[in-house]
């Protein structure tokens, strides 16, 4: 379609970052209307972190998984044949190092470091768990409740001892579900949700009669761990994870009764939230969503950026699951089409309006679920004594400090104290940072903003830097 | 070591291959063998490994996080480069990889002058 693409062979009209849901329905219907594509990412296969080794799971993990799972292999079969009729170029073990507003990208394939440049640009990187900072939580031993799955998913690992899992959302539940599938003792699940709200369930039942099948999944997930008689406790307060090299008891409050439970794998979940890294690296606009309490980048109904020619889709947009990713997906594949070809779609305009109703339709469940499992107040902004920065060790109370002395905004705390200065880059404490100011200086998050993330997004070393052509 | 480990591997059921292939690598210079379908950070947890770096302020222990490239805290030295994320490679045959524990720091000794320590190791990495 682009004659300068046949002459480069690293120019594309549309380049894909994310080889997850919605990179792989996006990929799919580009190359379909003839694009010319690369779809790009970070793992050796396709699928994202839901998917994950779809193309190399085998009947036992998936009877584990469970039906949500086996969606994916439609979508992995789509771009296995694209692929294979050489309509769409892919590279696996590729991690997007700068993406800059005039769409070039530089990336490093296999470890060395090449440039492509595009008309248009996907970001569909996904999302990430929401930081969980409690006493002990960068102790070995401790992980993420998506850790847990990814293992499994990826290389059939489960725990070896008693596990303890800690939190609230729907991942939480899934992964106890397909532990006792798997034969995994479950030592306890401490649930930190504030309890259901019926006043407000029923103020959403509308949305909750519309979103039917995902509370009929939630429910059956809720009576499955009901069944296998695990330990549940609610309530949860004063959650510590201690140990001295490594976690060694989980001690918590409980409706008022403390408890001390001796584990040496405690996985933790308090939802997911958009992996903004790519876009706020691109100054786009974002705003918080008191929702979901996070940032979510500011799009266009095509799903396009703030900047002209990059769009965003799946949960790196807002958080809404696989279908509505996938969805999304093809939603912004048609903003591509019509910004290379304004006038070329016939049908498009309609095409869109039905993907953003099925989309509505499917979300119709998550004002509910936003509400239910709301993380609260105590897991987000932590207690003085909490590490917030894990990689530069800096603490909340150093936070409030900082704010104490006039820090107004996260990029101050970097120089006051290199928070947010590691090797993460402020993934795993952005959100805290930005919610620990707003709290101790009295404004909106909003107003508090955000880290100004700057590329290198992932790290480079000079002789690979060295090795790019000027 | 593997005793130890925080996951297991699922029974094979009937039918399917009983282990998975492997690779051999060296850890901290000791050889081990590896799962070669899995992440390097996926294998090491496997085999035991709960200490991957010292965190750079306090020399606390870290280990996997995330295990999806967002926390950075499976840093290990690969081949000589430090600082790999585990969780995003996988093990390749003969793959020397050092946890980030082992690294020389920085030793400040009376009089302020700074020096590097020595590694205990065969000091072969640059």
């Amino acid at each position: 379609m682009n004659p300068q693409a046949s002459t480069s062979p690293l120019s594309y009209d549309v380049v894909i970052i994310g080889a997850g849901p919605a990179g792989m329905a996006a990929a799919h219907r580009a190359a379909r209307h003839q694009l010319n594509v690369l779809l790009l990412d970070e793992q050796p296969e396709v699928g994202g972190q839901i998917y994950r080794s779809i193309n190399s799971t085998d009947p036992q993990r998936e009877a584990i998984l469970g039906p949500d799972y086996r969606h994916g292999h439609a979508l992995a079969a789509q771009v296995a044949e694209h692929v294979a009729a050489g309509r769409l170029t892919y590279w696996p073990n590729t991690a997007v190092w700068q993406v800059d507003t005039d769409k070039t990208l530089h990336v490093l394939r296999d470890n060395r470091p090449v440039t492509v440049q595009a008309q248009a640009i996907i970001v569909a990187s996904g999302a990430m768990e929401r930081p969980f900072p409690v006493p002990g939580w960068t102790l070995p031993g401790v992980m993420t409740a998506g850790a847990g799955q990814i293992l499994l998913k990826s290389a059939s690992l489960v725990p070896s001892e008693p596990v303890v899992l800690a939190g609230c959302g729907p991942l939480l539940y899934l992964l106890a579900v397909q532990y006792l599938r798997a034969g995994v003792k479950i030592r306890a699940i401490l649930d930190t949700t504030a309890g259901t709200d019926w006043k407000l369930a029923w103020r959403h039942g509308r949305g909750l009669l519309k979103g039917w099948r995902y509370a009929h999944k939630g429910l059956s997930m809720l009576r499955e761990i009901k069944n296998a008689e695990v330990p549940f406790y609610r309530g949860i307060e004063d959650l510590r994870l201690e140990g001295t090299d490594a976690l060694e008891r989980v001690r918590f409050s409980a409706d008022g009764r403390q408890h001390s439970l001796d584990a040496k794998l405690c996985l933790l979940h308090q939802g997911v939230v958009p992996n903004t890294q790519i876009t706020w690296s691109l100054r786009a606009e974002h705003e918080w969503d008191t929702d979901q309490l996070c940032w979510v980048p500011t799009l266009t109904e095509w799903c396009e950026l703030s900047v002209p020619g990059i769009y965003v889709a799946g949960d790196g947009a807002s958080i809404g699951g696989a279908l509505v990713a996938a969805l999304q997906g093809d939603l912004a594949a048609l903003g591509v089409l019509r910004q290379l070809n304004p006038t070329g779609h016939a049908g498009l305009s309609q095409e869109a309006a039905t993907l953003r109703a099925e989309i509505a339709s499917h979300l119709a469940i998550r004002p509910f679920l936003n509400r239910q499992y709301r993380p609260r107040d105590a897991f987000r902004i932590p207690e003085d004594d909490v590490l917030v920065c894990r990689c530069e060790e800096v603490t909340a109370g150093s936070i409030r400090e900082q704010v104490a002395l006039g820090c107004t905004g996260p990029n101050q705390t970097k120089s006051f104290s290199r928070c947010g200065m590691g090797p993460c880059q402020g993934r795993m404490c952005g959100l805290t940072v930005t919610e620990v100011i707003a709290q101790a200086s009295g404004q909106s998050p909003q107003d508090v903003g955000y880290y100004r993330i700057r590329p290198p997004i992932k790290a480079l070393t000079l002789g690979q830097l060295a090795q790019i052509d000027p | 070591m593997v005793a130890n480990a925080l996951f297991v591997r699922l029974p094979a059921q009937r039918g399917s291959d009983a282990s998975p292939p492997t690779v051999s690598v060296f850890l901290n210079d000791t050889p081990l063998a590896l799962p070669a379908d899995t992440s390097l950070a996926a294998g090491l947890l496997a085999a035991g490994v709960t200490r991957f770096r010292n965190a750079t302020v306090s020399g606390a222990a870290r280990a996997p996080y995330c295990m999806m490239g967002v926390c950075f805290e499976c840093l290990v030295e690969i081949d000589g480069v430090p600082s790999q994320q585990a969780c995003l490679v996988r093990p390749r045959e003969g793959m020397r990889i050092r946890t980030m524990d082992t690294l020389p720091g920085m030793v400040f000794p009376e009089g302020g002058e700074v020096r590097r320590a020595t590694r205990s190791a065969n000091g072969d990495t640059p």
